[in-house]
């Protein structure tokens, strides 16, 4: 179970994934099947305030706190961004505020992400992983100012 | 050097593919299928040329020095004003201002003309498939000036609705300004009617230029528009260049756009007297290299024909619209009766930004997205779509790889 792995453990079963693959075809239809495999986020967590800035299509993020651990999630109405997201919330959730700011996600460049997607494109990869770790940040805070 | 292409009946297009280096190079491996043109269009070697034999040979600051490279800069920055002046059929050169490209020529216009003439309950006309060049600088006008920017509609064809534009007409209408052909969708706006009609209330009228420029022939004295803006880099030609045409006559009255160098005859603290035209609009250094390159651009237009390019992008066009309506439920966005060379369309349940991303894995460019005019995609409850665009390079073959990807890219979404 991906529960007890750490995010790096996580990261390195991705890159063992893409590792597999010959072709970007195939990078890709793996990350669309991802993509349409994720949730759908319920309809009350679409709103303009959980939207991700920065991506051409729509980016919905929402993180919730549950026994110390920050769990993610997302949707989109665009499906290899869903797919990308579905990879960082495979990595990132699930895991605690410090072990997700401390995170350095180098699975997106072994997988051949940053290159491959546009600037524009990419910035919207960015934008959700800086979401993502503002969720964090602010968990954290929020965490410590309960324990003084 | 490469050969110039030879041009009789119909278009050589495969010795002008070989006038544009890019063309050769490969994509994630597969042979670069350009047709993002709207955006901007690739360069012939002749214009690239020009700019490394610009600054290998003769670079140096226009207008000023008595040396011999001074003197060879500005002439050569001359004779593209001349060449952008015939380019539009301008009456006289002085009516040809370079600037960075289209947007800088309308905020100008804005900034001095509108400044200078726009005033509390006056009206603007600009219409809904507009560029968001040809929308901001006028809302920030209006607002600074109290005055009211109205729009013309369009309808599902992305036509302009002319007998509405005919009753935002009133003596209040101080300016209208619309694209000729639109950046999102390729209609062809009937642009002489909507200039003699603004006339007729006593208003001025900008044409933007930007897209049409490179597929219509342009002259600017037969459409008697009071402005036209254009870009180089959508002509074949540099970025960071491009022309405001003016009526001489509306020219003179205008205040100046920017102080600095160039602009001036004479300047002492206490005032300062201003150039003769264009140079009262061109302060500072302009893009002397660049605009010197800009010429062989036009160049090469004119030496294969916009008779010639538009027959062959017509032809396009008309292939790759019948060829994608065969996509099930694939939907073109724009059915105006006159057309440039400017597909856009969705497809349903599938988002433009992943059709984008699977077609540039096969090598294909096209652009996705709302191509900044966000109010016209709204007027079609859209987020965007996806949008082909051609030039004179482009070939069939492309179009039917055009259409295979696509194909592949549903059947991986699907
Ligand atoms: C219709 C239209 N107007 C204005 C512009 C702005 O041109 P530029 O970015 O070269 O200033 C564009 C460019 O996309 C355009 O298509």
């Amino acid at each position: 179970m991906s529960e007890n792995k750490s995010i790096q453990e996580i990261e390195a079963d991705i890159i063992d994934e893409f590792s597999l693959f010959d072709s970007w075809d195939e990078k890709y239809e793996y990350i669309i099947d991802m993509g349409k495999k994720l949730p759908e986020l319920d309809e009350k967590y679409k709103l303009d305030e959980n939207k991700v800035k920065g991506c051409q299509s729509t980016v919905w993020l929402v993180a919730e706190m549950e026994n110390g651990k920050i769990i993610f999630k997302a949707d989109s109405d665009a499906v290899i961004v869903k797919g990308l997201i579905s990879m960082l919330i495979r990595v990132l959730s699930n895991h605690t505020p410090d072990e997700i700011i401390e995170a350095k996600l180098e699975f997106i460049q072994k997988i051949g992400m940053t290159s491959h997607l546009a600037q524009t494109r990419s910035n919207g990869l960015l934008s959700m992983v800086k979401q993502m770790k503002n969720f964090a940040l602010a968990y954290k805070l929020k965490q410590s100012l309960i324990n003084n | 050097m490469i050969q110039a292409a030879p041009i009789s009946k119909g278009l050589n297009v495969e010795a002008i593919r070989k006038e544009f280096p890019i063309l050769e190079r490969l994509v994630k491996g597969k042979p670069l299928i350009y047709l993002d043109n709207a955006a901007t269009s690739q360069k012939p070697q002749s214009v690239i040329d020009a700019l490394t034999e610009y600054y290998s040979g003769y670079n140096a600051n226009i207008h000023r020095g008595i040396h011999t490279l001074a003197e060879e800069a500005t002439a050569a920055f001359e004779r593209s004003r001349d060449t952008a002046r015939d380019f539009i059929g301008a009456n006289v050169r002085e009516e040809i201002i370079f600037t960075r490209g289209t947007t800088e020529g309308i905020n100008l216009v804005a900034y001095t003309w509108g400044r200078q003439n726009i005033h509390a309950g006056d009206e603007i006309i600009i219409s809904g498939l507009e560029h968001h060049s040809n929308i901001v600088p006028w809302q920030i006008l209006c607002e600074e000036k109290k005055a009211v920017l109205k729009v013309i509609p369009i309808n599902d064809k992305g036509e302009l609705v002319l007998e509405k534009f005919d009753e935002l007409l009133s003596s209040k209408t101080k300016l209208v300004a619309v694209a000729h052909v639109s950046n999102a969708l390729g209609t062809i706006n009937p642009v002489k009617y909507i200039i003699d009609a603004a006339h007729n209330v006593g208003a001025k009228v900008l044409i933007d230029g930007a897209q049409s420029s490179v597929h219509l022939d342009i002259d600017v004295q037969d459409l008697d528009c009071d402005f036209f803006a254009f870009s180089s880099h959508k002509v074949y030609g540099p970025t960071g260049v491009g022309v405001l045409y003016g009526k001489k006559s509306i020219l003179e009255l205008m205040p100046p756009f920017q102080g600095g160098g160039e602009m001036i005859k004479e300047v002492t603290f206490e005032k300062t007297i201003y150039n003769e035209l264009p140079y009262k609009y061109e302060a500072g250094t302009p893009n002397i290299g660049d605009t010197v390159a800009f010429k062989a651009a036009l160049d090469f237009v004119n030496r294969i024909g916009k008779e010639n390019i538009k027959r062959h992008e017509d032809e396009l066009l008309e292939y790759a619209t019948s060829e994608l309506l065969q996509i099930p439920d694939l939907k073109i966005i724009g059915t105006s009766a006159e057309k440039a060379s400017v597909i856009s369309f969705v497809i349903d349940r599938i988002h433009p930004q992943d059709l984008g991303i699977l077609l540039d894995n096969n090598g294909i460019a096209v652009r996705t997205g709302h191509h900044c005019a966000q109010p016209l995609m709204d007027t079609f409850c859209i987020p965007g779509t996806v949008r082909a665009s051609f030039a004179v390079y482009n070939t069939i073959h492309e179009i039917d790889e055009l259409v295979a990807g696509l194909r592949k890219a549903i059947k991986m979404l699907a």
